[in-house]
């Protein structure tokens, strides 16, 4: 199959000698067609510089890129047909909206009338005809926003790039624009390639997750499958909220301490291991039964739910997240002992 | 009168000087702007409103001769010193430190930081040795000491400027299929184009400007304008020099008036 | 590194290099080499009518503080250069002082104000900063003449019943010299107490500190830099002053700056003229290095 982006054993090192830093290691990749791929993690992790060098920014210190199968490692960014929408928007501030858009074609030399019209076009598609003879600076941020997108879009590119275009933009206009993005994607059918740090972002819009950190791609994977397995502890943690709890594994079963016994996937590996529990999946029950023993500890009121910290047998702490009811009646008094079960397939066991 | 309020800032006696400073900066200069309004040739006896010292002072042949002669070095050495300014300011800003940079600023910036006279006296030296080696005795060296010296002054504004803008606008030209030509003819030259015209005004006012180093310089019949005036300063002031000085400082103030416009950060 | 990397930062030196070049090579011809070339005419022995004779001789060297006895050879100290040195190094010295002592007020007063009143003073202050050295020299001179404005003034308001004789004397030349650079050190006096953070005044009296204390052991402390700015930026146009000694100092009254132009002119000692621009341009870079270490130590501080 040909991909439309992948990346093979790519790697990027600045500097040099004791000063080198290593800020993508080996990483390999396959972002299929018409697909809606983020590259998920925390700042440093080196998903702006994968991003980078699939614009043409920034060279590989060794492996490659490929472009519908073809290694365009060294190829400058003007001749690449992919496109980036900025974190900074980038937009050229002496020129109007209508000739930021069709500042691509332009440089490509396209007939002034097929530029006037795809301008026209792509203004529509983001819904800012009015604002075409404005200058950036005259706009508000979320319309900043659609003049990037629609100046990246306008060249009609094979891939579009986002590094992290919403970061700038409040809550409301945020969750508004991914909507609008998810819109957009799936009307044009082109290969989105998001980059972010924000967990929620990534599961709201993506086809397909790749969690990086430290200049390593650690899993890819549909969000569902990402939030839901995880691989290891990093993953686990930066993707939600989980509870760690110490277990020692054989046969398809965590023993926890305390002695209870817990089911896990029956290729889960045999020793000593974390299991993981997200908060949500923590019920709250009467002691005995099978249940862990545990003491309440504080409860934190959310609005929609409480989260209700509980402390185990062995000392680790847990957080349990309860629905709120509106009378209140159902808080637990702290310091009262309760037995704590997890909801069926619920547990993961972590490789590290 | 109300109590006057507590202000952490206000420091007794500071208002005060300032204001005087203020006063001591500008009395000597509308004074001199003043009396050149004056219809006698005194500086401190006001004798009537007249305007007749400075077609007095056109009328007079070697002043539109040094006038024209100042005005051409100004204009050529502020394009020269300009034109290789912008280039070197686009070579040294923005970009990774490379070796070598430091010594490019530390010469472009010289100009700053030796005294005046100094240069001028090896500018003499030097350029004595040329004009006997070769027999050329034309503008050529002034003009070339005034383009040398006017480099920093419009390298200075050229490198805030650019300095100040963002890089991410050439990457993203370079990303929408602009070549290196292209970015920088449709991005970077119109970003950077005020920083330009502001460089060349200063450059243009330091070499109208200038006295110690076109002294040294000039060969015989030379003159420019500062310099012919500081040759017709004997115990007084003659009032046609009042009233090219009060013209010139009329010039500087529309320049500098037309530069803070230009350098002015936007909104 | 790869060779796509390490190609692309050779391009990025060499273009550093290319697009510098020209503005290199004029200064490299009309402003830092012949500084060299100064530098051996100040070993070489004087012709006659000017110019140099290409023979070598310390004789600039030593003549620069000693005078040779015409007789009978003899060294003694050149009083006479050494006074025009005192003369400068004191004026140069002076200058900065008072324009720092009346610059600082102006400066703070120009950063206390709003922001439309700061424009347009510091706009004020710019226009006799770029305004022609040799007309604000003019302007002052039409001032402090004998028969000036200053003179005037005062006989008519029967202060004084004969004129003062300001004109032609190191008063004149301080005041003249304090009169044109003192925008010098308002400027980068104004930019760092434009920085400075107003509420600290107001932690310090806070903690009981008095007017004077405020002064001296915070504000001073944290504008530092830009007070050893403001001095090298007066003090070294000071001593090398040429304009302004010349037309209100007369002949008597010699700079440093003049007194090199003499060896250019009637003196026609060239190798004195290059051997004390020489000197010059060492103690004006001395102090630049005092200022680079200063500035580099408070900056570490802060």
């Amino acid at each position: 199959m040909v991909y439309a982006i992948e990346a093979r054993s790519t790697r990027k090192v600045y500097g040099s000698g004791s000063f080198a830093v290593t800020a993508l290691d080996n990483v390999s990749i396959a972002i299929r067609k018409g697909e809606f791929f983020t590259l998920l993690g925390p700042s440093g992790c080196g998903k702006t510089t994968l991003l980078r060098m699939i614009a043409g920014f920034e060279t590989p210190t060794s492996g490659q890129i490929l472009l519908n199968g073809q290694d365009i490692s060294t190829q400058p960014p003007n001749q690449r047909p992919i496109n980036t929408v900025f974190q900074s928007y980038a937009l050229f501030p002496h020129l109007s909206v209508r000739e930021n858009v069709g500042f691509g074609l332009k440089m490509k030399g396209r007939p002034d009338a097929q530029i006037a019209g795809t301008v026209e076009r792509v203004l529509s598609l983001v819904k800012l005809e009015a604002m075409a003879d404005r200058k950036p600076q005259q706009l508000s941020g979320g319309q900043q926003q659609r003049v990037a997108l629609a100046r990246a879009l306008a060249p009609e590119p094979e891939v579009l790039l986002l590094d992290e275009p919403l970061s700038a933009l409040d809550l409301k206009l945020r969750k508004e624009m991914q909507v609008e993005l998810k819109r957009l994607q799936l009307e044009l059918g082109i290969t989105f390639i998001f980059v972010t740090h924000d967990q929620e972002e990534a599961l709201t819009m993506s086809d397909r997750i790749g969690v990086m950190s430290a200049g390593h791609l650690l899993q890819v994977g549909p969000p569902r499958e990402i939030y839901n397995r995880p691989v290891n502890r990093f993953v686990a943690d930066f993707i939600g909220e989980t509870n760690f709890i110490p277990a020692t594994i054989a046969g398809g079963v965590a023993t926890v301490a305390g002695g209870a016994r817990l089911a896990v996937a029956t290729d889960a590996p045999t020793g000593d291991h974390t299991i993981a529990v997200r908060p949500e999946h923590v019920r709250i029950g009467a002691e005995g039964d099978g249940a862990l023993p545990a003491t309440v500890g504080e409860s934190v009121y959310f609005g929609t739910d409480s989260h209700v910290h509980l402390t185990l047998a062995d000392g680790t702490a847990i957080v349990a997240r309860q629905q709120s009811d509106a009378t209140g009646a159902g808080v637990l008094a702290e310091g009262s002992r309760v037995g704590v079960s997890f909801a069926d397939g619920s547990v993961q066991v972590l490789e590290d | 009168m109300a109590e006057k309020s507590f202000s952490a800032s206000r420091i007794p006696g500071f208002a005060t000087t300032a204001i005087l400073v203020f006063c001591a900066l500008y009395l000597p200069i509308v004074m001199l702007v003043l009396y050149s309004f004056n219809s006698g040739d005194s500086v401190a006896v006001w004798e009537g409103f007249s305007l007749k010292w400075y077609p007095l002072a056109w009328s007079n042949e070697q002043v539109r001769d040094v006038t024209l002669r100042s005005l051409t070095i100004a204009l050529v050495a502020s394009v020269v010193a300009t034109t290789v300014a912008t280039m070197a300011a686009l070579g040294t800003t923005r970009r990774k430190k490379t070796k070598g940079q430091t010594l490019i600023y530390l010469m472009i910036n010289q100009p700053l930081m030796v005294p005046e006279i100094v240069t001028a006296v090896a500018l003499l030296i030097f350029f004595a040795a040329i004009k006997v080696a070769t027999g050329y005795q034309g503008l050529g060296y002034l003009i070339a000491a005034h383009s040398a010296f006017c480099i920093p002054f419009a390298y200075l504004p050229i490198r805030a400027r650019l300095e100040g803008m963002d890089k991410t606008l050439e990457v993203a030209a370079a990303d929408l299929y602009a070549s290196n030509w292209q970015a920088f003819r449709y991005v970077t030259l119109p970003l950077l184009l005020p920083g330009i015209v502001a460089g060349m005004m200063l450059a243009f006012v330091t070499s109208l400007d200038d006295v110690v180093i076109t002294l040294f310089v000039k060969s015989a019949g030379q003159d420019t304008l500062p310099t012919y005036m500081l040759a017709q300063i004997r115990r007084s002031v003659p009032p046609d020099v009042n009233a090219i000085s009060a013209l010139l400082l009329l010039l500087t103030v529309i320049m500098l008036t037309l530069f803070f416009l230009l350098t002015r950060k936007r909104d | 590194m790869s060779k796509a990397e390490d190609k692309a930062a050779r391009t990025e030196t060499r273009s550093t290099w290319l697009l510098s070049a020209p503005a290199l090579v004029l200064l490299l011809f009309a402003a830092s080499g012949p500084l060299i070339i100064m530098l051996v005419y100040s070993f070489l022995t004087p012709g006659k009518y000017g110019n140099v004779i290409w023979e070598f001789s310390p004789d600039a060297w030593i003549g620069t503080i000693l005078s040779r006895d015409i007789f009978d050879g003899t060294y003694s100290l050149a009083d006479a250069h050494l006074t025009i040195f005192w003369r400068s190094v004191q004026l140069s010295l002076l200058t900065t002082l008072f324009t720092f002592l009346v610059g600082f007020p102006t400066a703070w007063f120009i950063a206390t104000r709003t922001a439309r009143t700061r424009a347009l003073l510091l706009f004020l202050i710019t226009i006799p900063f770029w305004t022609n050295l040799l007309i604000r020299t003019i302007a002052i001179n039409q001032i402090i003449r004998n028969e000036g404005l200053l003179n005037t003034a005062l006989l008519s308001l029967g202060v004084i019943d004969e004129p003062l004789v300001i004109i032609y004397t190191n008063v004149a030349v301080f005041i003249g010299m304090t009169y044109v650079y003192l925008p010098l050190m308002v400027l980068p006096l104004f930019a760092a107490i434009d920085r400075f953070d107003m509420r600290l005044l107001e932690a310090a009296y806070d903690l009981y500190a008095s007017r004077w204390q405020v002064l001296r052991r915070v504000i001073l402390p944290i504008v530092k830099p830009g007070v050893i700015a403001g001095s090298i930026l007066v003090f070294i146009p000071a001593l090398g002053a040429y304009v302004t000694p010349r037309i209100l100092g007369g002949g008597r009254n010699m700079m440093i700056g003049n007194f090199i132009e003499l060896q250019f002119g009637q003196g026609r000692n060239w190798p004195l003229g290059a051997a004390l621009s020489v000197l010059l341009l060492v103690i004006v870079t001395v102090a630049l290095m005092f200022y680079v270490r200063a500035a580099t130590r408070s900056d570490s501080n802060g």
